[in-house]
């Protein structure tokens, strides 16, 4: 059992990158990655959603499967994430107003985000218990932490220091990178544990 | 509005993935092989021409408060007769793009169509923007798929054309498989961004 959570983790975080090789969560992975702090922010946000989404889906699929409603999930679970993501909102507010002000308008669009909805959907499809579904969902968010931090240490630097022909000036050459960065990600597709 | 214009910004100036940067996820993840590409492209077609339609018609009763909630049941909605359609009838599509299909509820194209089109203008209207939105997402899916296809496994149209096989145009032993790994979409699209972006500054320096 430890050893498949172990696995798991490891393929979350480095070989499967939610961003590098599943390519969900783009969106905010290019939009919030211009400074690192506020990336940071966003990566621990989208890891607690995923986490408790994880936790929270498994419960309401059981249910879905019991009540022979399996094809109502897609709209059960953006539901239940887009209450989640609320909820989130409304806590943050009252306990930490600073960091709700820093993460701005990305707090609610965390309901759009494909990694939030991508990880549930996942689970699913893998038919993972519960203790498997919440470790998915933490690593996964790691692993999108992960991305969008190394992510923005570069895009700052390039912002400084790179001469980018014009054409590519902004979104081509912010795609150029991850695109280099996805490479050097694939260096782990050798890693497994036995 | 004219539907002429409606059709030139869905298809160029106002290009969903192109211009207004819009369902990136799709656009890099699927783009493999035409298949995939165009299967995709019209499945998001005609669920946000549906989803246009329906909440174009329904605009005047949504309260203001709650209607991205209401956009969304209502995108779920459709995604899942979508996803229940394939299923049903084009199997093999609906492996090979898994799990992208019921994540088209969370396209940012069609929530951004729903709030920016749907929910100011008639039903005919937002029916012509849904259509061209979602052509002009298609294209892109297609010219990107395109090239990766042939780029990196050396053929054309597998699934697609010539009875399902496709044309091997040059051995896959010589083609550059890494643009079908996700590396390959991140370059095509930053380089397809790019092309658009010297295009449209060429053209802002012709009209000066």
């Amino acid at each position: 059992m430890l050893t498949k959570l172990i696995s798991i983790s490891l393929s979350a975080i480095l070989v499967e990158n939610f961003i590098f090789s599943k390519f969900l969560g783009i969106c905010p992975f290019l939009g919030v990655s211009k400074k690192m702090d506020t990336a940071l922010c966003m990566g621990l946000a989208v890891t607690f959603v995923m986490t408790l989404a994880s936790a929270v889906c498994w419960g309401v699929n059981l249910l879905l499967v019991r009540l022979e409603l399996a094809y109502m999930q897609t709209l059960a679970f953006i539901l239940v994430i887009a209450s989640l993501v609320q909820f989130v909102e409304l806590f943050l507010r009252k306990k930490s107003p600073a960091l709700y002000r820093s993460l701005g308008i990305y707090l609610p669009l965390i309901t759009t985000n494909c990694a939030v909805l991508g990880v549930v959907l996942l689970n699913v499809q893998e038919s993972y218990g519960f203790l498997e579904s919440v470790v998915y969902g933490i690593t996964g968010g790691l692993g999108f932490l992960l991305a969008i931090t190394l992510f923005s240490g570069v895009r700052e630097r390039l912002d400084y220091s790179a001469e980018v022909p014009e054409c590519f000036e902004g979104f081509p050459i912010a795609l150029i990178t991850a695109g280099l960065i996805a490479l050097a990600f694939m260096g782990f597709s050798g890693l497994k544990m036995v | 509005m004219n539907p002429g214009k409606i059709f030139k910004d869905g298809l160029l100036t106002n290009n969903p993935v192109l211009v207004q940067l819009l369902g990136m996820c799709s656009t890099m993840a699927i783009t493999t092989s035409l298949f995939n590409g165009l299967g995709m492209g019209l499945s998001v077609t005609v669920i946000l021409c549906c989803c246009n339609v329906c909440i174009s018609l329904l605009r005047k009763l949504i309260p203001s408060t709650v209607r991205i909630a209401v956009y969304v049941v209502i995108i779920a909605g459709f995604v899942t007769i979508v996803d229940l359609l394939l299923q049903a009838f084009l199997p093999a599509l609906s492996e090979s793009l898994g799990v992208f299909i019921p994540l088209i509820v969370v396209n940012c194209i069609i929530i951004g169509r729903a709030e920016a089109f749907a929910s100011r203008h008639s039903v005919g209207e937002a029916l012509l923007d849904g259509l061209a939105q979602g052509l002009g997402y298609t294209a892109v899916l297609v010219i990107m798929s395109v090239v990766r296809e042939l780029l990196g496994s050396g053929s054309f149209g597998a699934g697609v054309f010539n009875g399902g096989k496709g044309w091997q145009l040059f051995p896959a032993g010589y083609a550059c498989s890494y643009l079908t790994l996700p590396f390959g979409g991140f370059m095509t699209l930053g380089c397809l961004i790019a092309l658009v972006q010297f295009l449209r500054s060429k053209k802002g320096e012709a009209e000066k």
